[in-house]
């Protein structure tokens, strides 16, 4: 469903602040795979799900969805492949919009814009019935401005505006990492749910690595620009976050070792 | 007085087209000043030139439309700051509108024009004409509305909102600014052909300052009388727009100046931006409002 071939990608060639994100990335996610992702900072997590999402273009490789090569699209134009949430709350909702005219907004994700009604009778209806899925009762508050709502409920919002629309890929980004414990685990649950309901293929980028592995169908870590584990369901399901910070520390020493040996 | 009515009826047209990019947008856009003139300077050329004047004043629309196009391109392609990009097509228009207009000031008192039922029936200064702009500016203030809340019309708020979130949703920001600049432009081009029907002439200096009188509207309106949803914050930019021309026209009868007029826009405007952060005046604003009720705060 998607496939990145050799991504490669570097911040500010040729300067002092050269820095090299992505080394030849190879990612495959078969349809309805749950990845989720982790890694250090700079590790060139979030720099991927730029790449998917087209906010930034590849040095070298490509980047298919469903067998469409949208390597060259601009980000509006493979939105239609794409659902996203931002790790941010207030950035994937309009705040001084209903709630109902966000949601019919996410409903015409990728499709031509014409004249017709936004909202109208029998999508709001829709709404109404897919906002109760969340148990928060903003199905009542259809034409509340979004930005009276609270931080997680923006975000479960912006989980649901991805969703329910079918998207071909769902990408994550740190979406729950701004809530508060309590929040992170409501957004958490409707990921899960939402996901499976709706057979949606994803990658989730995440600093909790207790959230990796209890989220998702396959764990992968990366480093430096690379790909440095890649485990399935079954491993995955075998591992605690104690042996995920094991791997972690194996890189590490490496590194240490590594410039010991130059010195 | 009535006059002022009248004037601020048809200056809400401009105001309306001001809302669309100052508010919707959020895209100071100062082009206006040169595609006022330009609605002007194509509406009389087409009327002095024989054209039904509802022609010439849709010609004008669409003259302004372009004029909107070239700052959006300017601003969107060419990545230039919003506020120069609308310089700089403003001043390009006044060379431009000086070519359509062939002279610095084009009479109109012989021709017929759209406004010429109103005078030979001598109903200009009635409230029968008010009434006639009234609906007028709320036919167009409707349509506004309508297209708001139509799918390009939503995309078009939430470009102004939150540009992230729309083009993850697929939508062009690039091309909606330039819808919004051009529809806006167009508005603002027709207010221009009409005024000039209406004073019986177009004036290559009518659209000095004329973003002033545009901001003033929507912003005094929107203070006065809210903007909450956009059926509202529409209706107010019209009231805004009458107020401006009436507030205008008492400081014309108190001894100003016509010249001072500039200046006492400008004033007002600083006004009606600064007033509201003043504390008193949120306290007294408060007194004045019922508490309205506040959104519950649910627990996610």
């Amino acid at each position: 469903m998607l496939d990145l071939s050799n991504i490669t990608k570097t911040f500010f060639p040729g300067t002092v602040n050269e820095r090299k994100a992505l080394r030849g990335v190879e990612l495959h996610l078969a349809p309805g795979e749950f990845v989720t992702v982790i890694g250090s900072n700079g590790a060139g997590k979030s720099t991927i799900l730029n790449m998917i999402s087209g906010k930034l273009r590849p040095d070298t490789g490509s980047v298919v969805i469903d067998g469409t090569d949208v390597t060259k699209l601009a980000d509006f134009q493979r939105a239609k492949y794409i659902g996203r949430v931002f790790q941010d709350p207030m950035a994937g909702t309009a705040p001084t919009m209903s709630i109902e005219q966000n949601m019919a907004m996410a409903l015409e994700r990728g499709k031509r814009r014409g004249l017709a009604l936004g909202v109208t009778k029998a999508k709001r209806e829709r709404f109404a019935e897919e906002l109760k899925s969340l148990e928060l009762g903003l199905e009542n508050r259809l034409k509340a401005k979004v930005g009276l709502l609270s931080g997680g409920q923006r975000q479960a919002l912006s989980l649901l505006m991805a969703t329910f629309s079918g998207p071909k890929i769902l990408l994550l980004d740190e979406h729950t990492a701004a809530l508060d414990p309590q929040r992170a685990a409501l957004v958490s649950r409707l990921t899960a749910e939402l996901v499976d309901r709706h057979h949606l293929t994803t990658l989730m980028v995440t600093h909790n690595m207790e959230q990796a592995l209890t989220l998702g169908t396959r764990l992968v870590m990366m480093h430096d620009g690379r790909i440095i584990l890649d485990l399935d369901q079954e491993r995955k399901s075998q591992m605690t976050v104690q042996d995920l910070l094991h791997e972690f520390e194996k890189i590490k020493g490496a590194q240490l070792d590594d410039r010991t040996m130059l010195q | 007085m009535i006059t002022a009515v009248e004037l601020g009826l048809i200056y809400a047209i401009m105001a309306l087209g001001v809302y669309l990019t100052f508010r919707i947008l959020d895209f100071p856009d100062l082009t206006v000043d040169g595609s006022f003139t330009t609605g002007a300077a194509v509406a009389a050329v087409g009327i002095i030139n024989g054209m039904p004047p509802i022609a010439a004043t849709v010609l004008a629309f669409f003259a302004g439309a372009a004029a909107g196009v070239v700052t959006g391109l300017l601003h969107t392609k060419g990545k230039i700051n919003g506020l120069l990009a609308g310089i700089l097509t403003m001043i390009a228009l006044y060379s431009i509108n000086l070519r359509i207009m062939g002279k610095a000031n084009l009479p109109l008192l012989r021709e017929d024009t759209l406004i010429t039922p109103l005078k030979e029936a001598g109903l200009l200064g009635t409230w029968l004409s008010v009434a006639t702009f009234l609906l007028v500016a709320l036919a167009i203030k409707f349509v506004l509305d309508w297209f708001l809340h139509t799918d390009t019309g939503l995309a078009m708020q939430a470009t102004g909102d939150n540009q992230e979130m729309i083009r993850s949703l697929g939508v062009s920001t690039d091309n909606q600014k330039i819808l919004g600049l051009a529809l806006s432009n167009g508005l603002v081009a027709v207010c221009g052909g009409l005024i000039a029907q209406y004073q019986g002439f177009a004036d290559i200096g009518m659209g000095i300052g004329i973003i002033v009188a545009g901001l003033a509207s929507v912003i005094i309106g929107q203070a006065i009388f809210g903007h909450r949803v956009i059926m509202v914050a529409t209706l107010a930019v019209v009231l805004g727009s009458v107020l401006y021309r009436v507030v205008i026209q008492l400081a014309l009868q108190a001894g100003l100046q016509p010249n001072d007029m500039k200046l006492v826009s400008a004033v007002l405007v600083v006004i009606a931006l600064v007033l509201p952060q003043w504390s008193g005046f949120r306290k007294l604003a408060a007194r004045l409002k019922p508490a309205a009720p506040a959104e519950k705060e649910t627990v996610a």
